[in-house]
């Protein structure tokens, strides 16, 4: 194999394949995948073993083991062995408790990150997405040392169900990790892009995921390479643990116990996890275990399993139903059921799922690994290796936004399953005379209490002019980008003024936060800081001209005055030459000058394409 | 901004109550092709950012064309008659009564013997006054007297009225299911 030699960071020349992969960070265990030869695969580490147990083992004096060791480690050192952190991702100190007697941990408040839970370990307090960060550390090393050189992004999936503060959580791990994240895509999204392209399948699709921790359902309709997800629902804390969870507490009560000192649930917990996954081929398994000093054996069938997980796999069923109404599609109308997630492997719930929609639902490319699949092919997509590929992801918000109002009620600015990206703007008015401030409170949910919702944000609008009652004008918008993150501005129209905005995430870091950790995270500090500005600043200079070239290339001629051309042209001779400097301050600025400069281009090149596009579809439509 | 801001125009569509929607879903389709951040995700932030722009604008025009209710409100916006305001009432005392009628009638299903059965009777009955209107509105708000166009905003707000009923009943089918 030829190693391509490019500086760490930077992309790759124009017309090579540029080197990315797709991540499956998932609560048991994680992937990695890429395209090679137009063929997309999962990743196997040094011993040919494609899984990566979620795990995360803290010791004082080394470095974290990750994966199969510090999962064997787990039952030994249980607290600072963390399993399914995702679990935990994007989660108040609150929230945490509540899963408290299923996580054996000590939990901390954070001095710095009101609100944000972190873990005590034996290399200190760390929170879910330092711990994330380090199972996508080791992936993205595994991506490295399998494709010779340094990644230029990644697509990280995440459940279609996971709230903003979830999702901001995953991207802030990536970022930590030293990943450019190229898209967050719904994990359903993926497996569908993995089987409907092998597939070449067209039609109404339903894809059930049922994880480790998680369960999604979506409702997508498939058309020439379009993947447009009509509606997607699920419970962000349902999945396979718990299926570990009834077999624990159904041992439990074989030996009369009620409560279980920390040390040994994690014991007690493999012993659950084996007997599913031995129930899975076998009518009934035999377990031994001894648990507070007892020993006990037993034996479970499967027709009790199947008895105790059966309210859980209803549950989940009760999702599909309303995810189908959402999209306003009947279940006769779906041609085909997707099964993903290595929880789909316990036959009741294939049983289940089978009978709810009276269609055989299909396993055909492994479930634990299809997510990771379909995010690698959208990577490469993502990454520019296939101008051409007509592939398309459209994708919706899960739970809808919206903002408190008085009397602690959620007033909704978008809608649940809202495709992405959108913007939507709320006007609001002062309540009393002469208010210069107003709170505002971002909440996600389907529920009308602030109470019962997600609180995202809370930010306050100051320097409003005084005024009576009622004159003031303060516009919220909304922007949801494309991967399903969440940005909020205020501002007072009826002066004209606009009014400075502090966005204070609820659970999440703040931006300075990551910084700091991401600067802590280096040996040198200070110095691997500024390089990595610099080279974050020159790929980003290298991507400007090098699409700026393509589209001059493309369509200068066509669009532009031949003035025009050389005025852009000069610019980008500019860029080069400030770009292969070292102050990152001035390539900044000078990327800033060349994008200005191109604006009106860009802006002919997008009236072009609308103009294509419907064009296009004249002559097919004839 | 470059794109479009009609939304009509923006799909190349006659500017009508009625809509071929599936020619309205494949040029969506196209459109997504090529204003989509996806395509331009290996290119600048500022490119990136134009098209996130341009999709959400593309994705309100869809929202809006697809649905009756929603598009009805934009067509009498493009012809001047302001919807925002909440200070338009329904002075149709008839059709008021018919709404609290069907809200009891709604409230008594929850306790009945055979609550599916009557709350399809009901949807039935909604289904039918809804087509009604819908069919008065698609006249109305075609033309271009002022008088004409202010009785099209009244069909609209009673379509709201019918549509805050339909999701109700919805949403008790869903409970009914759920047990």
């Amino acid at each position: 194999m030829l190693l391509q030699i490019a500086e760490p960071g930077q992309s790759a020349k124009p017309h090579q394949h540029k080197l990315a992969v797709g991540i499956d960070l998932g609560t048991t265990n994680s992937l990695l995948a890429t395209v090679r030869s137009g063929q997309a695969d999962t990743l196997p580490d040094l011993e040919g073993r494609h899984l990566l147990p979620s795990v995360v083992r803290y010791s004082a004096e080394a470095e974290p083991s990750v994966g199969f060791d510090a999962r064997a480690e787990a039952a030994d050192d249980p607290f600072n062995t963390i399993v399914s952190v995702k679990r935990l991702m994007g989660r108040g100190l609150d929230d945490v408790k509540r899963l408290g007697t299923e996580l054996p941990y000590d939990f901390v408040e954070s001095g710095v990150d009101a609100g944000m839970p972190y873990l005590k370990t034996a290399a200190g307090d760390k929170s879910p997405v330092q711990i994330s960060a380090d199972i996508l550390k080791v992936l993205a090393q595994r991506g490295r040392e399998a494709l010779g050189d340094e990644l230029v992004g990644a697509v990280i999936t995440v459940p279609a169900y996971f709230d903003d503060a979830q999702r901001q959580a995953t991207k802030d791990a990536a970022k930590l990790a030293g990943i450019n994240v190229l898209r967050l895509l719904s994990e359903p999204t993926a497996a569908a892009v993995a089987y409907g392209l092998d597939h070449a399948a067209e039609g109404t699709f339903a894809v059930y995921d049922l994880g480790g921790g998680t369960f999604d359902i979506s409702i997508l309709q498939l058309n020439r390479g379009v993947f447009e997800v009509l509606a997607t629902g699920g419970d962000s804390a349902l999945g396979g643990d718990d299926f570990d969870h009834a077999i624990a507490e159904w041992v439990m009560l074989q030996l009369g116990l009620t409560e279980l000192p920390r040390e040994e649930q994690r014991r007690l917990f493999d012993l659950a996890r084996e007997a599913k996954e031995t129930l899975t081929d076998q009518n009934q398994t035999e377990l031994s275990i001894t648990l507070a000093g007892q020993s006990w054996q037993g034996v479970l069938t499967r027709e009790q399993f199947n008895e105790l997980v059966e309210s859980k796999i209803k549950q989940t069923l009760r999702a599909c139903r309303r995810a189908l109404k959402d999209a306003d599609v009947a279940i006769d109308d779906v041609n085909e059921v997707v099964m993903v997630g290595g929880s789909t492997r316990v036959p009741h719930v294939r049983t289940l799922v089978e009978g709810f929609f009276g269609n055989v639902p299909h396993s055909e490319i492994d479930p634990d690994r299809v997510v990771a699949i379909g995010a690698a092919i959208q990577a490469d997509v993502l990454a520019g290796n296939k101008p051409d590929a007509e592939m398309l992801l459209l994708d919706v918000i899960p739970l809808s936004l919206g903002l408190e109002t008085m009397g602690g009620l959620v007033e909704k600015v978008i809608d649940r399953n809202t495709p992405i990206p959108v913007a939507r703007a709320q006007e609001f008015t002062t309540y009393k005379d002469g208010q210069t401030a107003m709170v505002i409170h971002v909440l996600q949910g389907e529920r009308e209490l602030v109470d019962n919702c997600r609180s995202l944000a809370r930010f306050e609008l100051r320097g409003i002019p005084p005024m009576a009652a009622g004159n003031a004008k303060v516009r919220v918008t909304f922007q949801v980008d494309a991967d399903g993150l969440l940005g909020v501005a205020a501002r007072e129209l009826g002066s004209g003024v606009e009014s400075a905005v502090e966005v204070k995430p609820s659970y999440g870091l703040a931006d300075d936060e990551i910084a700091r950790m991401i600067k802590e995270s280096f040996s040198h500090a200070e110095e691997d800081h500024d390089a990595r500005t610099l080279r974050e600043q020159q790929v980003e200079a290298e991507r400007l001209v090098e699409a700026l070239e393509a589209a001059l290339a493309a369509d200068g001629e066509r669009l532009l005055t031949a003035e025009d051309c050389a005025v852009l042209a000069q610019g980008i001779a500019q860029l080069k030459v400030i770009g292969s400097g070292t102050d990152h301050k001035t390539i900044a600025k000078g990327i800033e000058v060349l994008s200005a400069a191109s604006d009106e281009f860009a802006a002919r090149r997008m009236d072009d394409g609308i103009r294509r596009a419907l064009a296009g579809h004249k002559i097919n439509e004839i | 901004m470059a794109i479009e801001q009609n939304y009509f125009l923006l799909f190349d569509l006659p500017q009508h109550f009625t809509v071929d929607t599936a020619l309205l879903s494949e040029r969506y389709r196209s459109l997504q092709k090529e204003l989509h951040p996806d395509r331009f995700a290996h290119q600048g932030e500022r490119e990136q950012l134009r098209a996130v722009q341009a999709t959400a604008h593309l994705n309100d025009a869809m929202a809006t064309l697809k649905s009756p209710l929603k598009r009805a409100a934009y067509l009498l916006k493009l012809k001047g008659i302001d919807t925002d305001s909440s200070s338009i009432t329904i002075a149709d005392g008839k059709f008021l009564m018919q709404q609290m009628l069907l809200r009891e009638q709604l409230e008594e299903i929850a306790g009945s013997a055979t609550p599916m059965d009557e709350l399809e009777a009901l949807l039935e009955q909604v289904q039918i006054s809804e087509a009604e209107l819908k069919g008065l509105l698609a006249t109305l708000v075609a033309s271009d007297d002022r008088d004409e166009l202010q009785q099209a905003l009244e069909m609209l707000r009673k379509l709201q009225f019918f549509d805050k009923l339909r999701h109700e009943i919805e949403l008790l089918e869903d409970q009914l299911a759920d047990v």
